[in-house]
């Protein structure tokens, strides 16, 4: 298992100088996820903020192979790969043991990537699929995705998305795969471990990691760590796992935190905090107190 | 080797013989025997390749331009609405320079949903950077895969190899074939310039190109094109000391002395020839300009052939409503300026037959012009 001292002697896998935001949540993520990779590994990525943030050429910040194709056949792209690497074993023109891991934003895994994560799921190919999910379509200028929470603003729901957010772990696991968990990165030990995991997982395994974007949430470039705690905290993203038909949950509060910390931090939702939108906010609440006890339930079993 | 075999079977048997690592699809008539008769060799042990069925067309291409970034051949094949469903990734494979080969069955573009040939599917694709080769029949077919191939990773741009839905794909034909291990020894083996299992030197593919980059990209490729009819000389010249059999990008069917000259694409040329080899019989000079390569389009190798031509009728089987029909574009744009009347007829869309009397009746309407309007063939 993977120790602190592991992941601060790993080798920088994504360099700085690339051009997402002060703030943004995925640098962490991927550093984190690709120290968790022993030996070589190549990286396929959905369109995106993290694509065109980091591959400008003639310029690349990857210092592992890495392929982009469109945004919504990441995990086909990465089954290509995957089954050339397969098709050289047995050759016998590759030696190395080699891990894979895809990332794709919420909008290209939960809405125009869904259909290829599914195949690549169901055909059970061997890699990492990680969501790097920041509730909505960054990269084009903050429109709503099928991961943006119920209330919150984007550009294309000036009022406050209707609808509930789509739960992308429930679909992972309805294609009987062997792991799946969601991470934050306020919790980078625990992302650590999750991906080391993952990566020791034979055939597909997903990671949904909260990703925190001050321009999309309207939030401060210096709370993004703080604001993640509190949406781990506040049980809005609970941390579990599933593991090979096991439900566990990595973190549990005494006393979870009123979901209002959370949404105060970013004016995304700011709305939702008026005296108006009491019943909203009330059903909002519900509705996250009802997903961590169901949770809680199948930890249970 | 002598032997009988559908279109379909053919360009599978010739994708058997490649055995190329990577071979992914998703099926749609009249595509399907290909893949079919794929799963059977697979089945059978006669090929190793990882043999991947999609959710897709969009993943199966997409499948394809992991496989071939990776370093390895990589195939596919589709027809219709498989081939509109990749169209993203077309550009993708052309843009990444991959040497990618696909099968494409012709079939008519929805709506109305329609299974039967036209070519609408692949001439909505002309400009996204493959090679496009058409094959008459099923040993063209067969023939330009493996020549298609070798052209593909010469140039590192993609090439589509067509064939007619169900007209060939379906019929049994007389063809030969080469032995497995000639097949092998003529394409060799893969040796890619960059892939992504160098660790050593890690290569970001597929990066953000900007107002500062991008517009070399396409130029490179654009260059490229230029240089490929050269090329399939060169690789066809290679494949005739081994077959006998001649590929040029465009057939010359007594087209040189012709006054009055069809120029097509695919099955239907074996019918013109029939037609031409009657009216030539009666002594009439007419001939036919068979188009093989239509992407990058061989603009010199048609201006010989169609040099004495009083009357050319370019014949397509797919539209550009409301602007010249895509073969007839091409002609046109280069025959107009030696002032030869160049026309235009549309046929077969969505499988409407084309028989010999209709070809005949666009060869006598040159020979002796009666007005008629033959813009569209056979149609109600
Ligand atoms: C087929 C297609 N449709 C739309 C786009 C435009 N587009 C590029 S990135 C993007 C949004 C990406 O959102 P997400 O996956 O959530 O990642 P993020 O930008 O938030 O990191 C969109 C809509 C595209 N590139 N391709």
């Amino acid at each position: 298992m993977m120790t602190i001292k592991d992941l601060v002697n790993a080798p920088e896998r994504l360099v700085s100088g690339h051009r997402s935001c002060a703030g943004c949540g995925f640098p962490m993520i991927i550093r984190t996820i690709l120290a968790a990779a022993k030996g070589p590994v190549i990286v396929s990525n959905a369109t995106g903020c993290l694509e065109v943030t980091t591959t400008v050429y003639p310029f690349t910040s990857w210092n592992v192979p890495f392929i982009h194709s469109a945004f919504e056949n990441a995990s086909a792209t990465m089954t290509g790969v995957t089954r050339a690497y397969k098709a050289m074993k047995k050759s016998g023109k590759i030696k190395d043991d080699v891990k894979f891991v895809v990332f794709g934003g919420d909008g290209g895994t939960y809405d125009i990537g869904l259909q290829s994560l599914s195949g690549a799921l169901e055909r059970k190919e061997d890699f990492v699929y990680v969501c790097y999910d920041n509730g909505a379509y960054m990269n084009t200028g903050i429109q709503r995705s099928s991961a943006t929470p119920k209330g919150a603003y984007t550009t294309t729901t000036p009022a406050g998305k209707v609808e509930w957010r789509k739960d992308l772990a429930k679909i992972a696991i309805a294609h009987d795969i062997a792991y799946v968990a969601t991470a934050s990165p306020h919790n980078f030990m625990d992302l650590a471990l999750k991906a080391e995991k993952a990566f020791n997982t034979k055939g597909p395994s997903v990671l949904i990691v909260l990703s925190p974007c001050p321009l999309g949430w309207g939030s401060k470039t210096d709370q993004s760590i703080q604001i993640a705690k509190l949406a781990v905290e506040t049980n809005f993203w609970p941390l579990y796992e599933y593991d090979n038909g096991k439900y566990t949950l990595n973190y549990e509060s005494e006393e979870r935190k009123p979901l209002e910390k959370f949404l105060e931090t970013q004016s995304r939702f700011k709305h939702l905090l008026s005296p108006e939108s009491r019943n909203l906010l009330k059903d909002i609440q519900e509705e996250i107190d009802k997903k961590y006890d169901e949770l809680k339930k199948l930890c249970k079993e | 080797m002598k032997i009988e075999m559908t279109g379909a079977q053919a360009v599978s048997y010739s994708m058997m013989q490649i055995n190329p690592e990577v071979v992914s699809a998703f099926p749609i008539t009249p595509q399907t025997d290909v893949i079919k008769e794929y799963a059977q060799y697979v089945k059978d042990g006669k090929v190793t390749s990882e043999f991947i069925l999609t959710e897709s067309e969009h993943s199966a291409l997409s499948v394809l331009v992991g496989a071939s970034s990776a370093g390895v051949r990589a195939m596919t094949t589709t027809s219709s609405a498989g081939l509109a469903y990749m169209f993203e990734i077309l550009g993708i494979a052309s843009g990444q320079r991959l040497p990618i080969v696909m099968n494409v069955v012709n079939r008519a573009l929805s709506g109305p949903i329609n299974i039967h040939c036209d070519h609408s599917d692949s001439m909505a694709c002309r400009d996204s950077g493959w090679i496009q080769l058409y094959s008459e029949n099923a040993q063209e077919a067969y023939d330009q895969t493996i020549l298609g191939l070798k052209l593909a990773e010469k140039m590192n741009i993609p090439v589509m190899v067509m064939q007619d839905g169900f007209i060939c794909s379906h019929c049994f034909q007389n063809m030969e074939v080469l032995k497995d291990t000639e097949v092998k020894k003529f394409v060799g083996t893969f040796k890619p310039e960059y892939s992504l299992f160098d660790f050593k030197k890690s290569v970001t593919f597929g990066p953000l190109e900007l107002t500062d980059s991008y517009f070399e990209t396409k130029k490179q490729l654009s260059l490229a094109m230029d240089e490929v009819p050269k090329e399939y000389n060169k690789i066809s010249e290679e494949y005739y000391k081994l077959t006998k059999r001649k590929y040029a990008p465009v057939e010359d069917y007594k087209a040189k002395d012709a006054d009055y000259v069809i120029v097509a694409l695919n099955s239907v040329c074996g019918l013109v020839k029939d037609c031409v080899d009657e009216l030539r019989i009666k002594g009439i000079k007419a001939g036919l300009l068979k188009i093989r390569m239509f992407r990058p389009f061989p603009y010199n190798a048609i201006i010989k052939p169609l040099a004495n031509a009083k009357w050319i009728t370019v014949l397509d089987r797919s539209e550009s409503f409301g602007a010249n029909a895509p073969v007839y574009s091409e002609i046109l744009s280069t025959m107009k300026a030696k002032d030869k009347i160049v026309t235009s007829s549309i046929y077969g869309l969505g499988g409407r037959e084309i028989m010999k009397e209709h070809i005949m009746e666009i060869f006598d309407d040159m020979i002796k012009p009666k007005g008629k309007n033959l813009r569209f063939i056979n149609s109600k």
